[in-house]
């Protein structure tokens, strides 16, 4: 049996890549995807405990993060569309209007 | 026909008129004056088919009967109300309309004048604008006049006495552009409005004491309320009565109006003031009788103003040189002769003057206007003379007038100005001597008048010459029916000294109230008559003498008595000064008294009430506005610097770029654990286990 540090490495690696890629990346949609890379990570970890603890409770989590993400995926190239439609960019350091 | 069918319907006659006037406002711009002429003279002619049929068959009735009464609908039903006696009536003012011998007189002068008047203004308006105007109003005057002799009360009289008054200031200003002719209409009206307040408080008072102003109820109202001769009340009544027909029938002090109302057309002057409407004031005080004979004292103020009026107007009579104005002040002095008669308690001859003097006033001014229409338009005297050839017909009609008015027998006016002078002399001598001298100046003005127009050396302008002419048939025959009447108009009251039988007295009888007072002294034989019938002709004829002698023999003359007497000459031209006068006392004051309020309303209303106000307000407002801007304003504008400065910081953090918001939460979430992990104490180990 797989210890359960490998799964947290796994997972911090996930992580650690995800958040470089949120926080440098300009395109929104690898933005995106860093997002879902993030929230894999949390699921290894999810799944990983639960069978550490040997309870259910994990992979239920871990269903609906998956859910959720896929919901996000969606409502987020939506909000992606439409602000293309008005601004013609993608990239997310041309989104600047989001302050006072 | 019903045998009476037109005292049936004595309603219509004057609605005839009244829908000719409603015709004329409403579509009367755009018909042709043919017309015109023919709705408003049609519709005079119907109301004087109707009067003359009802008038006819009234008398047909027995003497005791001559009363016709129509009442058409309750009109003022007020209800019960308390009276100064204290007792409760029911009063209801009715429109109706009620016939007797009076206001079968003053029908048949109305209506029968009225009728010929209409017929001459389409040849005298003929060629003047506003046409369909001119007989509009003329229509609604023949309405209020009728409405003011046929109402059956007090109330309907005083509608149609306000109705001919608003008439009146409609046809004197006819020609409203002529400054001169708004302002006549002008003061005729507010001069009317003086009297009028007068009547009003008479209207109260004897509502207010007797509960009816019914004519058929008053006299019963008058025996049940047991009113003894001269009574207080009555008085007053009487007395206010009388200050509402100064106004209208131009009596000291309230005559000044009726000159000035010479600057409406013609047939204006014919109709309106001199045959009819300042009649009314005549008509009213008859018709009221029964009160002014328990009112010795408001008679007798009656009397002095009638007989102080006759010859004051006379006497400026005499030196006018406006065709129109001589006739003017003929009319005023006529119409205090008839107030002479009233207050002398001769009622019957003060209503057969105006009888008479309607159709001779009438017919002077109509040939007055006919001469002005011949003139082209000229109304000086002096500008005048030796007309006689070129205007045949109106100076033959006019002759007879000016005859009729002197008083020479046997034409109308030698008839009631007799009556006139002989109860005036029964009564009071004096009054009797005033009216003997007017007389003489009236034949004496009237002579001076015909003699300036159609004889003497022609003073016409080339230019008038040219055009005189004749007037048409329309003109004409009027004239010349009322000549005729001029003539004959007396005889249906030929006194019994003459061998006549003073029919019209008799017929007047049932609606003059007899009393001790107003019993004229009988006397033995007719040698009284013979002697003060001679006089007042013998006066006349020696006015018509020195007429002759100033204006035709010795024209030279006058000028030098003008220039010898300058300054009583230049009073009676100028009228006594009376407008003067009045402008003094009271149209100035008036006009300082609105000049005054103007001023205080500008200066104290406005400058110290609205303007203190405003300016109070602006200054409290500044105040405000200074606190407003600078503390309140102040106090929050500092709070938001303070932040603003505050803010400077933490607003560089805030870039809009969703990587440095992501980055800070990496950044916040790495500090939170590394607080947990090193600095809370907790560790992974205790996490898992």
């Amino acid at each position: 049996m797989v210890p359960i540090g490998h799964y947290l490495f796994l997972s911090a690696a996930l992580l650690g890549i995800g958040i470089v890629g949120v926080v440098t990346r300009r395109n929104v949609i690898i933005i995106l995807m860093s997002v879902e890379l993030i929230l894999n990570a949390v699921n290894i970890n999810l799944i990983a405990f639960s069978r550490l603890v040997g309870s259910v409770e994990g992979q239920i989590f871990a269903l609906f993060i998956i859910t959720d993400a896929a919901a996000e995926a969606a409502v987020g190239l939506g909000i992606i569309i439409a602000f293309f439609r008005n601004r013609e960019t993608v990239l997310a350091d041309e989104m600047d209007i989001l302050k006072w | 026909m019903p045998s009476e069918y037109f005292l049936a319907h004595i309603w219509l006659i004057p609605l005839f008129p009244l829908i000719g006037a409603a015709l004329m406002l409403f579509i009367g711009r755009r018909l042709p004056n043919s017309a015109v002429s023919g709705i408003c003279v049609g519709s005079v002619g119907l109301a004087m088919i109707y009067g003359f049929g009802a008038v006819i068959q009234l008398i047909a009735r027995p003497v005791s009967q001559r009363v016709a009464e129509v009442v058409l609908f309750d009109w003022v039903p007020a209800g019960a109300m308390h009276m100064t006696s204290g007792r409760l009536v029911n009063f209801n003012a009715q429109w109706g309309m009620l016939l007797d011998p009076l206001s079968c007189v003053m029908l048949c002068v109305v209506t029968g004048v009225g009728f010929l008047i209409h017929v001459y203004s389409t040849g005298y308006m003929g060629h003047e604008g506003g046409y369909y105007r001119f007989f509009g109003y003329l229509n609604l005057f023949m309405f209020s006049m009728l409405t003011l002799i046929l109402g059956n009360n007090l109330l309907l009289l005083f509608v149609g006495w306000e109705g001919v008054g608003l008439c009146s200031y409609l046809l004197i200003g006819f020609y409203f552009l002529r400054k001169s002719a708004s302002d006549a209409g002008k003061k005729a009206f507010i001069v009317n409005r003086i009297g009028d307040a007068g009547f009003i408080l008479g209207l109260f008072l004897l509502v207010n004491t007797l509960g009816t102003l019914r004519f058929t109820e008053i006299g019963p109202a008058i025996t049940a309320g047991g009113f003894a001769v001269g009574d207080a009340v009555m008085t007053a009544i009487a007395f206010f009565l009388f200050v509402g027909a100064t106004g209208k029938s131009a009596q000291i002090p309230l005559y000044v109006w009726l000159p000035d109302a010479m600057e409406g057309p013609t047939p204006v002057s014919a109709l309106i003031h001199a045959a009819t409407m300042v009649t009314a004031g005549v008509y009213m005080v008859t018709r009221m009788n029964a009160v002014f004979q328990l009112a010795p004292a408001a008679m007798a103020v009656v009397a002095a103003v009638g007989a102080a009026t006759s010859i004051f107007a006379a006497s400026m009579g005499l030196v006018q040189t406006d065709i129109k104005r001589v006739l003017a002040y003929s009319t005023v002095s006529q119409l205090g002769y008839m107030f002479l008669a009233l207050g002398v308690g001769a009622f019957t001859a003060g209503i057969f003057h105006l009888m008479t003097h309607a159709f001779f006033k009438a017919l002077l001014f109509l040939g007055s206007g006919s001469v002005i229409h011949a003139m082209s338009g000229e109304q000086d005297m002096r500008k005048m003379g030796a007309l006689w050839s070129k205007i045949p017909k109106t100076a033959w009609t006019f002759m007879i007038a000016t005859v009729a008015i002197s008083g020479i027998p046997p034409l109308a006016g030698f008839v009631s100005k007799d009556a006139i002078l002989g109860a005036a002399f029964d009564a009071r001598p004096l009054l009797w001597v005033i009216g003997f001298i007017t007389a003489g100046m009236t034949a004496f003005y009237m002579f001076r008048l015909v003699n300036m127009t159609f004889f003497g050396p022609s003073h016409v302008s080339h230019d008038a010459e040219h055009h005189l002419h004749e007037s048409p048939s329309s003109m004409t025959v009027p004239l010349m029916i009322l000549a005729v009447l001029s003539i004959v108009g007396g005889w249906i009251g030929w006194p019994e000294s003459l061998g006549g039988s003073d029919r019209f007295s008799h017929f007047l009888d049932p609606v003059i109230a007899h009393r001790e007072v107003s019993a004229a002294a009988e006397t033995a034989g007719y040698g009284k008559d013979y002697a003060l019938m001679s006089v007042s002709v013998l006066v006349a004829l020696f006015g018509i003498w020195l007429a002759r002698r100033l204006y035709l023999e010795h024209p030279e003359v006058p000028d030098r008595i003008a220039e010898r007497f300058s300054g009583l000459y230049r009073l009676l031209l100028n009228k006594y000064y009376v407008d003067q006068i009045y402008d003094a006392m009271f149209v100035n004051r008036t006009k300082d008294l609105a000049t005054g309020l103007g001023a205080f309303d500008r200066n104290v209303i406005n400058g110290l009430g609205i303007d203190g106000a405003g300016w109070l307000t602006r200054t409290i407002s500044l105040i405000s506005m200074w606190w407003d801007s600078w503390i309140v304003d102040g106090l929050v504008n500092l709070a938001a610097r303070i932040l603003w400065v505050l803010s400077i910081p933490v607003r560089m953090l805030q870039s809009g770029r969703v990587a440095s918001y992501a980055l800070f939460i990496v950044i916040g979430v790495m500090a939170s654990l590394f607080y947990y992990l090193h600095v809370s104490g907790v560790t992974l180990h205790s996490v898992l286990h």
